[in-house]
């Protein structure tokens, strides 16, 4: 089947899209937009959030139509896909959140809802016949693991390599990855990539959306890059790099980055220490750090490494089974969040919908959520007082929204990420943990909120910076400190900053340059 | 007041102008203060389900408190002839230590609160039954408690005394709910209860307080269902009044998963249930039908407040949709 439509890939392309145009009210998501995917072929699909990578998507998957254009699949022109004519054309999406029953086995989930039947009135599943048809596909996509496995005893990339086998069980001619490596450690994710070269081998084309601009090189045939919902330009294979792909993401080189990540004061004394600390989650292996005054460390290093879990110890919210912490060098008893926030240490968390504000409250009511005591006479909550700090604070930090009384759920990402940072910032922080601060937050609300970071630790405040974007934490941090595995691996001054370096110590190796000099704890 | 609390204040007049029109006694002097008294009692429970319910707990253990408390009290000062005031104290506090274990249990112990009260209402209901040996506690003849039986079943300006204590109760409670910083904490809570966490409230302060609260109230509605029917048979005194409570709050604007409702609410509530309850015995409805007419109306009330939030949630899409028109395309 595929190799008859590898022959004649160069004459018709699998799928077509002409001048696709689709406008939400108030807001154009995607404008004269036209690409194609030729059979066998890998596409890169790169862009800033809201740039009209997601509504590309809804339209291949048959889940909104868009206003105007073509969309050509298999020489049949459309209008518009439905879902049916999205499957039934081969298209399958393996999404950045799985899609998979975790209590169920691998084969069960492969085939769900098309479980192959034995014969009789109970209709029973063919539990041997399943097996057989479940075999070649988890070769196919080089699987470690067996069809019978509980997908909750899988890694990360197991699971995906799930849904890819289920793409391939509806005999897939287009696979849609979007975001597949985000969260996968380096191992697993070039596992991926070789899977992604498999496919291509057997004619099938793929998508492939990926943040990670270093993966779409290696492995994109053709990169297309979407700005502002049109197309920003394509690269052909010998013009694929990373800095032509940031030129035409973001209009213009990258800069603002640096010029607003400078300190101009140097580093104070220690603020917190935290000594020998152990976590839930690496119970046999201690943490000791220093945050500085008036420095932002970033804290570097894989998804799982333990980065998260120290920032929860460090507030309290998860128990700390050993050692100790100290607070301008006295001794510190942390034992849940509020007596972090009673001592000046705040954390901006990782998830900001789920535990960074309350959606459902005001902006003016989650600023003062932390101190709301402060904002209330005989324990009744002054509602002129809260209003003043939330004005204050609105002005600030620059946040966009009709008024301190909105919602807080209907404002964007970078906004909400704002009011996060607000509610702290109308206390006075001596450390400020933030994790993840940018994570899903447009380019420009990022640069603000650097901006707030530095202006944090100028005012003399110790600033730990979480982040997993690796251009983010050499631009922004004054210090880095690497976590592997539970341990810091490694600690880097700005002398020595450089991709390589933290990667190196992200996987647990000494950079060549430092053991020399002895940098490294 | 919202406009939820509005409508079922419109409900309530309705239903009482057609009951009225069809049977002139509902208007009645005695019906009234009979009926105001009622809504006193189970007001004074709904209120304290309430507090646990804005969290996004549940206090299934009420009507067994109302009697093995209520059979308490009686027995403390028929029986044993304790001062009134002081077994009033004990009860009241037996009350709280109640609620306070129960929110023990389901904080630090992590205890899902429907188990926890699920047991709590096996359990005080056997006591109560142990306690008389099945027996019913009363009064002996002639015993009398004069200034209890005013405060609780005595009337002043021709109001019952309970709807008085009601209506104190409720104007604190409306307080402590919407403008005290515990109340604000209550809510963040219910709507959320990590993110409170992360901002430093002590959570699990907070939802013991509630059940605490609860346990008072309880306490205290026990003593006037008590002095009310004035004997108690433990096997079947209180029973469902969680069930009331918990329809009263629901009723009244509540969200069962928290963080949702307000004190005017679950006292309008609490109205519209015992009016339904005098419908059923004023039309002469055969009163097997009780609960029928009372789940029912229940049911519609929900459906009616669910489809209107999703068209008030369409209206609001809409109209940011028509604000982003007008202003800057958003992210």
């Amino acid at each position: 089947m595929t190799s008859t439509d590898t022959t004649h890939s160069d004459t018709a392309p699998f799928l077509s899209l002409e001048a696709v145009r689709k406008t939400y009210p108030g807001v154009i998501a995607l404008d004269r937009f036209s690409m194609e995917v030729k059979s066998g072929e890998v596409i890169g699909l790169v862009g800033e959030n809201g740039a009209g990578k997601s509504t590309l998507m809804k339209i291949l998957g048959g889940v909104t139509r868009p206003d105007s254009g073509t969309i050509t699949v298999d020489g049949a022109a459309h209008d518009g896909l439905t879902v049916e004519q999205s499957i039934g054309s081969g298209i399958a999406f393996v999404h950045q959140e799985l899609n998979l029953f975790e209590n169920l086995d691998v084969a069960a989930n492969i085939f769900f809802g098309r479980e192959p039947l034995r014969a009789g009135p109970l209709r029973l599943v063919d539990r041997a016949r399943l097996r057989e048809m479940v075999a070649p596909l988890l070769k196919r996509v080089g699987a470690n693991f067996s069809a019978d496995a509980p997908v909750a005893s899988l890694s990360l990339a197991q699971q995906q390599m799930v849904e890819i086998a289920k793409a391939l069980s509806i005999k897939a001619r287009l696979v849609i990855l979007d975001e597949p490596t985000s969260s996968l450690p380096i191992a697993e994710t070039e596992k991926l990539l070789d899977v992604i070269k498999g496919l291509k081998a057997e004619g099938i084309s793929v998508i492939f959306i990926s943040h990670r601009l270093h993966e779409i090189e290696r492995v994109a045939d053709r990169v297309v890059v979407l700005r502002d919902g049109t197309l920003a330009g394509t690269l052909a294979k010998d013009r694929i790099n990373h800095d032509e792909m940031v030129r035409l993401m973001i209009g213009r080189m990258l800069k603002e980055r640096e010029k607003a990540g400078e300190a101009t004061r140097a580093p104070g004394s220690v603020a917190l220490s935290a000594e020998a600390i152990r976590t839930s989650t690496y119970p046999d292996r201690p943490v000791s750090l220093e945050l500085r005054r008036a420095e932002i460390l970033g804290l570097a290093g894989l998804v799982g490494s333990g980065r998260t879990e120290l920032a929860r110890v460090l507030f309290g919210i998860d128990e700390r089974l050993a050692g100790s912490v100290t607070l301008d060098s006295k001794p510190l008893h942390v034992g849940s969040a509020a007596d972090a926030v009673a001592n000046g240490i705040f954390l901006v968390p990782e998830d900001r919908k789920l535990t960074g504000i309350l959606l459902d409250l005001s902006i003016a009511q989650n600023i003062t959520l932390p101190n709301l005591p402060a904002h209330a006479r005989r324990s009744l909550v002054s509602t002129g007082a809260e209003l003043t700090t939330a004005e204050k604070q609105k002005k600030n930090l620059g946040i966009k929204a009709p008024s301190v009384l909105t919602r807080t759920g209907t404002l964007s990402g970078g906004n909400q990420q704002k009011v996060v940072l607000a509610k702290w910032l109308a206390m006075n922080p001596k450390v400020m943990i933030l994790d993840e601060p940018t994570r899903g937050i447009d380019i420009g609300a990022k640069a603000e909120i650097y901006g707030l970071m530095r202006a944090l630790a100028d005012a003399g405040v110790a600033v730990l910076m979480i982040s997993s974007d690796m251009e983010e934490v050499i631009g922004v941090s004054d210090r880095i400190a690497v976590m592997h595995e539970g341990q810091i691996s490694g600690i880097l001054d700005k002398d020595d900053f450089s991709q390589e370096n933290v990667l190196l110590l992200a996987v647990g190796k000494k950079p060549r340059s430092l053991q020399a000099a002895g940098g490294v704890e | 007041m919202s406009k939820k609390d509005l409508g079922l204040l419109i409900l309530i007049l309705v239903v009482g102008a057609v009951v009225t029109a069809i049977n002139p006694r509902f208007l009645s002097a005695i019906n009234l203060a009979n009926t105001s008294n009622l809504v006193a009692l189970f007001g004074i429970l709904s209120i304290g389900q309430a507090f646990v319910i804005i969290t996004g707990g549940i206090e299934l253990s009420v009507g067994s408190l109302i009697a093995l408390l209520g059979t308490l009290f009686i027995d403390f000062i028929a029986v044993r002839e304790l001062d009134w005031p002081l077994a009033f104290v004990v009860i009241i506090a037996l009350g709280a230590a109640i609620g306070f274990v129960h929110g023990w249990l389901i904080t630090r112990l992590k205890l899902q609160p429907f188990v926890v009260t699920l047991c709590g209402l096996l359990i005080y209901r056997g006591v109560a039954r142990f306690y008389t040996a099945d027996g019913t506690a009363g009064f002996a003849f002639g015993q009398n408690f004069p200034t209890l039986e005013f405060l609780t079943a005595g009337r002043s300006y021709g109001l019952p005394n309970s709807f008085i204590a009601l209506i104190v109760i409720a104007i604190v409670m409306w307080v402590v709910l919407h403008r005290s910083v515990f109340g604000r904490y209550l809510y963040a809570i219910g709507k959320n209860e990590e993110a409170a966490k992360y901002s430093g409230i002590r959570t699990g302060r907070v939802i013991i307080a509630a059940y605490v609260i609860c346990g008072v109230l309880t306490a205290l509605s026990a003593i006037y269902f008590a002095m009310y029917t004035r004997s108690i048979s433990p096997a079947s005194h209180g029973q469902f009044y969680e069930l009331y409570a918990i329809a009263a709050a629901v009723l009244g604007g509540f969200s069962l998963r928290g963080g949702e409702g307000s004190l005017v609410g679950v006292i309008l509530g609490t109205v519209l249930l015992q009016e339904l309850q005098n419908l059923v015995n004023l039309l002469g409805i055969p009163s097997s039908l009780n609960f029928a007419v009372m789940g029912g109306v229940i049911l519609i009330g929900v459906l009616v407040d669910q489809q209107w939030g999703v068209f008030r949630a369409r209206r609001r899409m809409f109209e940011a949709a028509r604000q982003n028109v007008a202003g800057a395309p958003a992210e």
